[in-house]
C-alpha cells in the first residue's frame, strides 16, 4: 500500500475543528469519495477533532491519501498528548461521556469509518486512526 | 465569532444557517433563539439547515435541545432542508433526532407551523387546505 500524499495540521480550538471539516472534505473529494462517503468521514473527523480539543488539550491530525493498487482511501490519524482513555470499551459505548456531550463521538466515528484503530496510554495520550475507502460500504 | 441572524415573521422565528458553525456559534444560536421566543411570544421556530453539508453530534444535540427548550416555552420547532447525505450520516452516527419535527423544505415547514398542530402531520393536503381556511 502506498501513501500518495500526506499533510499534518494542528488542532487546538473550536475554530480549528471547523477547518478540519473543510480540509477533510477537500481530501475526500480529491480521491473521488461519493457525497455520502465524504459526509461520513467529515462527520467522523469532526467528532474526533472535538474530542481531541475537549479532552486531549488539542493535538495533531495527519491526513493521508492511500492507494493499495485496487482502490483509494483516506486515512486520518488524530494524536494528542492528553490524559489518555482509561477504559476504551466504555468510551466506545454510546452514551458514555465524561464531559457534556452525548457520548456518541468515539463509537459514532468508528461506525462511520471502514477501519478504526485506537492506541491510548493513561497519562501519555491517545492516537486514533480512521480510514474510509472509495466504494466500500 | 459569527452570529446567526434570527428573523421574526408574525408569530414565527426563522433561522437559516448558512455557515459551518463552530461549537460556540451553535450554543449562541441556541441561547439567542430561546431568548427571542420569550421576547416575541413566538409560537414557532423554523430552522433551515439546507446549507449544512455536515451535522455532527454537537450540532445535532443543539438542534434537539433547542426544540426541547422551545417546547417548554410553548413554541414548536421545525428543522427543514436536511440533505440526504447528512440524514444518512446522522442515523449511522447514532443520532436519530427524536423529538425534532422536520420538513423537506421551508414551504412545508411553514405549513406545519401555521397549522400549529404537530400531531396533524399525517393529514391529507385537502384536510390541511381546510385547516388553512378555518384560520
Amino acid at each position: 500500500m502506498q501513501i500518495t500524499k500526506s499533510e499534518t495540521v494542528t488542532v487546538r480550538g473550536g475554530a480549528e475543528v471547523v477547518s478540519v471539516r473543510h480540509t477533510v472534505r477537500k481530501w475526500a473529494v480529491e480521491i473521488g469519495l461519493t457525497l455520502v462517503e465524504q459526509t461520513k468521514i467529515v462527520t467522523a473527523a469532526s467528532e474526533l477533532a472535538r474530542n481531541m480539543v475537549d479532552y486531549g488539550g488539542g493535538g495533531v491530525l495527519m491526513l493521508e491519501h492511500l492507494d493499495d493498487s485496487t482502490r483509494r482511501g483516506l486515512r486520518l490519524t488524530f494524536e494528542d498528548r492528553g490524559p489518555g482513555i482509561p477504559d476504551i470499551d466504555a468510551a466506545l459505548r454510546d452514551g458514555f461521556t465524561t464531559g457534556g456531550g452525548m457520548g456518541l463521538g468515539l463509537g459514532g466515528a468508528k461506525r462511520l469509518s471502514n477501519e478504526f484503530t485506537i492506541h491510548t496510554k493513561p497519562g501519555e495520550g491517545t492516537r486514533i486512526s480512521i480510514t474510509r475507502w472509495k466504494g466500500a460500504s | 465569532m459569527e452570529r446567526i441572524p434570527i428573523l421574526k415573521m408574525g408569530r414565527f422565528l426563522l433561522v437559516s444557517i448558512q455557515v459551518d458553525m463552530d461549537d460556540r456559534t451553535a450554543m449562541t444560536l441556541q441561547d439567542d433563539l430561546t431568548g427571542q421566543i420569550v421576547k416575541h411570544h413566538a409560537k414557532g421556530v423554523l430552522i433551515d439547515i439546507s446549507s449544512l453539508d455536515v451535522v455532527d453530534s454537537f450540532i445535532g444535540r443543539m438542534l434537539a435541545n433547542t426544540a426541547a427548550m422551545a417546547r417548554i416555552l410553548d413554541a414548536e420547532t421545525v428543522v427543514v432542508g436536511m440533505q440526504p447525505s447528512v440524514a444518512i450520516t446522522l442515523v449511522e452516527l447514532g443520532l436519530s433526532l427524536k423529538g425534532v419535527r422536520s420538513a423537506l423544505n421551508v414551504e412545508r415547514g411553514m405549513e406545519l407551523l401555521r397549522r400549529g398542530a404537530v400531531d396533524m402531520e399525517w393529514t391529507t393536503p385537502e384536510a390541511s387546505a381546510d385547516a388553512d381556511h378555518e384560520e
